[in-house]
């Protein structure tokens, strides 16, 4: 199968919550907080940031590769296993969109399968070039 | 249970068929000559298991000369892997969690 649609997986998990975005951030981003719900690890609110994430199963390894407080949070979500078929290469990206009541918090995973480190690396390159992008239009509204 | 489970399950189901696959999983791409070394059994028979294995999309094979190279597709295994159903599972969990934590912040 070649189709571009079976050569990743995604997983998107939405829910609404009755506090402010700029709450939501703090347990998004404090290494402290994160362990309290995610995972204990070594998280830091910088672009191109390293950290690993661990529980009880093993952990994960991620990299920051964007990051708008309060909005958009995004970062490598890497599993290494001997067996390929269990190793993991994805992207975990978090949206906060303020509502009427509170905000709602949308998680994507996007995943690559182990035989796809190009579509993995195109995905990756996006992201820098999106951000790039991003960063010259701020920089030219002076 | 779909028919791609079915047929990925009744593939799979042979022990030497399994330990088949295992072994191109395990140690890439083998010839028949190869496999046949320490299948156990005769190379007919490993070439009649590859041929099942490759009509369930779990391997492929590609001629070089008089020899045909067999490798194992793990892609083929994704549906009984459901890694979909399972992240989603993890995250609304994630964010039962996050829920907790976020009351507890407001004292």
């Amino acid at each position: 199968m070649t189709d571009a649609a079976t050569e990743t997986r995604t997983v998107v998990v939405e829910r609404e919550i009755p506090y402010p975005p700029e709450k939501i951030w703090r347990a998004l981003t404090q290494p402290h907080l994160i362990a309290e719900w995610l995972m204990k690890g070594d998280f830091a609110p910088i672009m191109g940031r390293q950290f690993r994430l661990s529980g009880d199963w093993g952990g994960v390894d991620c990299e920051v590769l964007a990051i708008e407080p309060h909005e958009t949070l995004s970062y490598t979500w890497n599993y290494a296993h001997d067996d390929p078929a269990y190793a993991l290469e994805s992207v975990v990206t978090f949206t906060l969109t303020p509502t009427a009541t509170g905000t709602l918090l949308r998680m994507e995973q996007v995943g690559f399968r182990p035989d796809q480190k190009q579509a993995y690396q195109g995905a990756r390159l996006g992201w820098r070039q999106h951000l790039e992008n991003l960063e010259k239009t701020v920089a030219g509204l002076g | 249970m779909s028919g791609a489970h079915d047929i990925l399950f009744k593939t799979l189901a042979d022990p030497t068929r399994r330990a088949i696959f295992e072994r191109l999983c395990r140690e890439g791409e083998k010839t028949v000559a190869a496999l046949t070394a320490r299948a156990g059994v005769s190379q007919p028979v490993v070439s009649k298991h590859l041929g099942v294995l490759k009509q369930a999309g779990l391997v492929e094979g590609r001629h070089e000369g008089r020899n045909t190279h067999y490798r194992a597709q793990l892609g083929a295994l994704t549906p009984l892997m459901d890694w979909t159903r399972q992240m989603a599972g993890f995250w609304e969990s994630r964010f039962d969690d996050l829920e907790d934590l976020l009351k507890r912040m407001d004292q």
